[in-house]
């Protein structure tokens, strides 16, 4: 479903050439949890940016779907951001001046589709926060607050979860919380793409990759879940 | 999303910065509502302008003796007699409705102690209709009265007013001393607003008693009336022929007189009445234009303050054209709300200072509202919106998501 074939990202920094992605190949099916790990400088951001439709290989094909995403212009990116993957980032990203609700709302009124309220306060119901959805976002904590953000990335069925570094500005709490709703989702059968550099995130994972210098170096299917209550 | 959404998320952007958005709103409001007070007090301008000269009657031709220009033979020729009689029997094409010869002075009049000094008119019996003038009291002089110079006079309304206290009926009847003359008032004229410091007598009586050195047969003016407003260049015309024939003059260059009308005098006005509400439209259409300099600032300090929101906009799927869409209808919307306000403070204004009446504006005729010049200052202000937040739109538009989305 996700196929990375050879894909390379050169950045020009000044008189030199950046390699951050080093004809990277790879293969991802759906329904699975995939945590994509490696210290800062290995090509985790380009990767996650890639992945994320955020920006195109200079080399290489990339395939979404069914879809070859190399050749397409800005506005066809944006509605396979819009159609095929659901973001959750770091920061949240949430608007501040919107409610849960209407955040959750957003990526439907771009992609013009009907019933809006309905099928966002069934995402935010998915992640047990229906009762909050009139509240702003500085009135939540950063765990609601990241739930909020993943059902906005649920709300329209994406082919894949794009998650990065989702815990890096949590408590032990609340990336404990956050691991298991990424969990359930994947159980549920969505296909969640994990970025992280910490192991313990990526413990809840089926397949860990681990990149470095642009290079995938490691690629592991863990079978049974570790911690896993069954 | 639709019209009504994308209007929401507009406000409710507006809304976050109250102060500033209408700080911003303020400079359209006082560009639009300079245009619509300027022009409507251009328009007043040039209403009254056309009303004054309207009154003096636009279908009028007068004559005078020229300044400039003396004829061949060295003399420049005055007016007489023999050149009203001569217009007066020219004939048809185009009919002359009346001419009417007018010797112009001042002199004092004096009565019971009070005296003043005033113009004087001797003309014939036609100066009534050839003037638009109306009688208030009494009766004109007669045709008979100027075969004899009869010392009888008309008032208007300054003379009657310093001598006889503003009653007319006072004032008719009775014997005042007009130079070393006494004459007896015999009618009283209408006021008009223009010519209200005057007396007019028989032009014999004029001539005989108090100006000129008597018995000569000069004119200062000719007035004609044409037949209407359309005939007055032919008539024009005509006078010139008839009178360059009368003075012996072939070469039009070296015309004794001049012929002009209140119709050119109406034109003059009016293109000088033009180009003052043009220059007072321009000057506020520079204020408009400063308030959308403003908007675009704005505009530029909101995208730049809301790089993040635009990539995360653009991070979950809104395309390029959703983007310029949204900081449009903002700026069209802020435009629009200051142009609303405009036209509300510029209407009112308008109309307030019109019913205070002309003594509240001092010289200045009530101004007078154009709805035009209203629907023009709102639209203009939704186009300065999308002009002005086009620039700043499209920098929103074309920012690239992972950099939006990394900015602090």
């Amino acid at each position: 479903m996700i196929r990375l074939d050879r894909v390379s990202k050169v950045y020009r920094a000044g008189e030199v050439d950046v390699r951050a992605l080093d004809r990277v190949s790879l293969s991802i099916q759906r329904g699975e949890f995939v945590a994509i790990m490696g210290p800062s400088g290995s090509g985790k951001s380009t990767m996650m940016n890639i992945l994320g439709c955020l920006d195109v290989p200079t080399d290489g094909e990339y395939q979404l779907d069914g879809v070859d995403v190399a050749s397409l212009d800005d506005d066809q990116l944006a509605d396979i951001r819009n159609q095929k993957i659901g973001f959750i980032f770091q920061a949240y990203n949430l608007l501040p001046r919107n409610t849960a609700l209407a955040n959750v709302e957003l990526p439907l009124l771009y992609a013009k589709v009907a019933e809006r309220r309905a099928k966002a306060r069934a995402a935010l119901a998915e992640v047990d926060l229906a009762a909050r959805e009139n509240h702003h976002p500085n009135q939540l904590s950063g765990g609601q607050q990241q739930r909020v953000a993943i059902a906005r990335a649920l709300v329209t069925e994406p082919a894949m979860i794009l998650a990065d570094e989702p815990t890096g500005n949590l408590d032990t709490a609340s990336t404990t919380e956050i691991a298991e709703l990424l969990t359930r989702l994947n159980r549920a059968g969505r296909t969640v793409v994990l970025i992280t550099h910490e192991e313990e995130v990526a413990a809840v994972a089926r397949r860990v990759i681990r990149l470095r210098d642009g290079r995938i170096i490691d690629d592991t299917v863990i079978r049974a879940r570790v911690g896993s209550p069954g | 999303m639709t019209l009504q959404e994308a209007l929401l998320v507009a406000v409710r952007g507006l809304r976050a910065n109250r102060l500033r958005s209408a700080l911003t709103i303020l400079g359209i409001m006082i560009g639009v509502a300079a245009v619509i007070v300027l022009v409507s007090l251009g328009n007043g301008t040039s209403a009254k302008l056309n009303e004054q000269i309207e009154s003096l009657g636009t279908n009028l031709v007068g004559v005078f003796q020229s300044r400039g220009n003396v004829s061949q033979n060295g003399r420049s020729q005055p007016l007489t007699d023999k050149d009203v009689k001569a217009l007066q029997n020219a004939g048809a094409s185009p009919r002359l409705l009346s001419v009417t010869p007018v010797k112009q002075g001042s002199a004092v009049l004096e009565v019971n102690n009070k005296s003043w000094r005033t113009s004087i008119a001797g003309s014939s019996t036609d100066y009534l209709s050839a003037f638009h003038r109306k009688l208030a009291a009494g009766r004109f002089y007669t045709d008979a009265e100027i075969r004899t110079s009869e010392r009888v006079v008309v008032l208007s309304k300054d003379p009657v007013k310093k001598l006889f206290g503003g009653n007319n009926t006072s004032a008719l009847g009775q014997q005042i001393r007009i130079g070393r003359q006494v004459f007896e008032v015999v009618g009283v004229l209408a006021d008009n607003g223009q010519a209200d410091d005057l007396a007019v007598m028989p032009i014999t009586a004029a001539r005989n008693y108090l100006i000129g050195g008597g018995g000569d047969d000069e004119v200062d003016t000719i007035v004609v009336e044409a037949t209407s407003q359309d005939t007055v260049p032919a008539t024009m015309a005509k006078v010139d022929r008839v009178l360059m024939t009368q003075h012996r003059i072939t070469d039009p260059e070296q015309k004794d007189f001049e012929v002009r009308s209140n119709l050119e005098l109406l034109e003059q006005f009016t293109k000088q009445s033009g180009i003052f509400t043009l220059f007072l439209t321009t000057i506020a259409a520079i204020s408009l234009l400063v308030g959308g300099i403003g908007i675009m600032n704005i505009m530029l300090v909101t995208v730049t303050e809301r790089t993040r929101e635009i990539g995360i906009r653009k991070a979950i799927g809104a395309r390029r054209k959703a983007i310029l869409k949204q900081f449009l209808i903002e700026s069209t919307v802020l435009a629009g709300l200051g142009g609303l306000v405009g036209v509300v403070v510029g209407v009112g204004v308008s109309l307030f200072a019109g019913a205070l009446g002309p003594s509240a504006l001092g010289d200045f005729p009530p101004p007078v509202l154009s709805p035009m010049s209203v629907l023009v200052a709102f639209a203009v202000s939704l186009a300065i919106g999308l002009f002005f937040g086009a620039y700043p739109a499209n920098r929103a538009a074309s920012l690239r998501p992972i950099e939006a989305l990394r900015y602090e």
